[in-house]
């Protein structure tokens, strides 16, 4: 077993650190207040190379891995960039170069792999819908072929970045659940180009991350040509699952450096905030619940990087997806009581903005719900690791 | 011409510095290079691609994880490195390391046009090691440079230097020894894609014998200076506040600076 970074994973780590503080907490202050993207953060990425991590050199990227991705996010949220080290890769890498590096046919991957390893075109995944969440079988956006095309129509929400991007990962239906032969069958995935008239956009006001928006997207009539077909017909539930695995494991990456980086703003904080004769820093009733959370999100970022591990080396998505899902839940239990923390430690402080505390409040809050819910994850592990009953229909 | 860029790997600025046996604690310390290092390598890179050099090479002595500074400075662009790395040079002060580094020039063959440093390292800051090695190689040299314009054809360059109240303007006859510093430019970060291909770039490593030293040249043996103790600098005191009417305020000011700690 060997725990060690490579030298080019540490030269990368420094470039994100690097990254990080030139894009320090003030900066994301600053975008989550004025509700604007962060273009100076995305063309720094940019330029670095890392909306590329996972694009093959041949399509103008360095042609690594899971592992690499997610060592840079942790290193970007960690330093100072909060949710933000992860937001927007997650949305154009996770969502669009990773599936089409992996299931694109070689017209797709020239279409948008060079681009989007450039940072010159920014893509989003459609997947939840009113009625269709973590139950995905039950997606009702419907795809009828029609010519050498399908006309889709379907109504997705909570959709980030879909006002910015140009291209979407869309999931919808090629056949219906009712008369699918099993229920993994009948999901196809599409490339769709934004903006386009019968895909209608509509942001939703929302608790955090302000810095990207989050969109009901209606589609009414949209015509796509059989070329627009990422994978198969009706085949798309497994190559969804290696968007979905990574999702999870980049948003738990996020939950490790958020956490990191309160308990960091909480310990600076504490060492010197003298409230009666020594600092607030020594007592145990704040110093206590900081190091368990700092233990717990040093375990989850071990067993992360064994997942990023693991999806690199192709083993079976069982193993990669109970890996995700007890790294994510264990990840957002103590980031969350990090932050919970430090901002008990900051005092009236920790609940003033410009702070920042409350901020990754509201940001690790989404985790919670997002990209599975806490209580989906431990289902899967009673159910998928553990071999418990089913509890739910 | 050829630039030489000479690097150093330095604990991180974050590091908690701690120190150990009346040294410095080197057990949990993250490095980096330089970070006045990088306004030097950023510059011969730019020189390169204004083609106004044909080649930079960064040059480090060092334990072996100097070789991740020199990694850096091939990820920002530099062509090659040059590693001087030997346990007979654990100890070794900016005497000895300049004189190394100047063996190990020699042993490359001695044809560059222009050497640079960072103004200093975060770690020792000691400033000392461009002198010595211009010294020791009979060159020019300016330090804490702001701007850079070099004229490989004419064979000299001419560089700014922040001096109080203005800059002073140095021309120098190539080949010449510079230091550098923030306000020259601003270094590029290391790319994914440069990372990788510094990866296949040459690193070139030397012993202490390989340059014709022996263990009693260098390290604490050929050190002429002498490290005694290290301390930790004493804990920042809580500031003093001052308040009241504008002319109280001033009033108390002026006898704190008269009487207590009489500057005036």
């Amino acid at each position: 077993m060997d725990f060690t970074f490579t030298e080019e994973q540490r030269l990368m780590a420094e470039t994100a650190r690097k990254i990080a503080k030139d894009f320090p907490p003030d900066y994301w202050y600053e975008k989550e207040e004025k509700g604007e993207f962060g273009t100076e953060f995305w063309e720094a990425i940019s330029e670095a190379g890392f909306l590329g991590i996972v694009i093959p050199e041949k399509y103008g990227g360095v042609g690594l891995g899971m592992t690499e991705l997610s060592l840079v996010i942790e290193e970007l949220c960690e330093n100072g960039c909060g949710m933000a080290g992860n937001w927007y890769i997650c949305l154009t890498e996770v969502f669009g170069a990773m599936p089409i590096v992996r299931y694109g046919t070689e017209e797709q991957k020239q279409k948008y792999l060079p681009d989007m390893a450039k940072g010159k075109l920014e893509f989003c995944m459609a997947l939840t819908e009113p009625n269709a969440g973590t139950n995905t079988f039950r997606t009702e956006t419907f795809a009828k072929r029609e010519g050498n095309g399908f006309r889709i129509n379907g109504t997705k929400i909570f959709i980030s970045g879909a006002d910015r991007a140009k291209g979407m990962l869309l999931i919808t239906r090629t056949t219906k659940l009712d008369e699918a032969p099993k229920k993994t069958h009948g999901i196809t995935l599409f490339l769709v180009d934004l903006p386009n008239p019968a895909v209608k956009v509509n942001p939703i006001p929302k608790h955090g991350i302000n810095y990207s928006k989050s969109c009901e997207v209606v589609i009414e009539d949209l015509w796509v040509p059989e070329s627009a077909v990422l994978a198969e017909v009706d085949k798309g539930w497994y190559p969804l699952l290696n968007v979905l695995d990574p999702e999870r494991l980049v948003f738990t990456m996020a939950s490790v450096g958020i956490g990191k980086l309160a308990i960091k703003t909480a310990v600076e904080y504490s060492t010197q905030r003298k409230v009666f004769e020594d600092p607030v820093g020594s007592y145990q009733a704040l110093q206590h619940p900081l190091a368990e959370a700092y233990a717990g999100l040093v375990s989850a970022e071990l067993l992360s990087y064994k997942a990023a591990w693991l999806f690199d080396r192709g083993a079976h998505y069982r193993e990669i997806g109970a890996t995700a899902n007890m790294a994510k839940a264990v990840a957002v239990e103590n980031a969350t009581k990090a932050v919970y923390w430090a901002m008990q430690t900051l005092g009236g402080y920790g609940y003033a903005k410009e702070y920042h505390v409350e901020r990754w409040w509201r940001e690790i809050n989404l985790v919670r719900l997002a990209p599975v819910t806490q209580q989906m994850a431990l289902n899967y592990i009673g159910e998928h690791v553990m071999g418990m009953p089913r509890s739910y229909k | 011409m050829k630039v030489v860029v000479f690097c150093k790997s330095v604990p991180d600025t974050e590091t908690r510095v701690r120190l150990k046996d009346n040294r410095l604690d080197k057990s949990e310390i993250k490095y980096i290079l330089n970070p006045y290092d990088e306004y030097a390598v950023e510059e011969a890179v730019r020189m390169k691609e204004g083609g106004k050099a044909e080649e930079v090479i960064a040059i480090s002595m060092g334990p072996e994880r100097a070789k991740e500074a020199l990694r850096s400075a091939l990820a920002i662009g530099a062509d090659r490195g040059i590693l001087i790395k030997d346990d007979a040079l654990d100890g070794s002060d900016t005497y000895v390391t300049a004189k190394v580094l100047v063996k190990a020039l020699e042993k490359d063959g001695l044809e560059y046009g222009m050497l640079l440093f960072g103004q200093q390292a975060i770690d020792g800051d000691t400033w000392h090691v461009p002198g010595q090695v211009a010294e020791m190689l009979g060159l020019p040299q300016t330090g804490s440079i702001i701007k850079l314009e070099v004229d490989p054809d004419g064979g000299k360059a001419v560089a700014n230097r922040m001096v109080e109240g203005g800059e002073e303007v140095h021309e120098m006859a190539l080949p010449c020894v510079v230091t550098c510093r923030k306000g020259l430019n601003e270094p590029r970060y290391p790319s994914l894609p440069n990372i990788m291909k510094a990866k296949k770039k040459p690193i070139q490593e030397y012993s202490v014998s390989d340059l014709g030293f022996s263990a009693e040249d260098v390290g604490k043996a050929g050190a002429l200076t002498e490290v005694l103790s290290y301390a930790l600098p004493p804990q920042k005191e809580a500031g003093k506040k001052v308040e009241g009417e504008p002319e109280e305020v001033a009033q108390a000011l002026l006898q704190y600076l008269k009487e207590e700690i009489k500057v005036i």
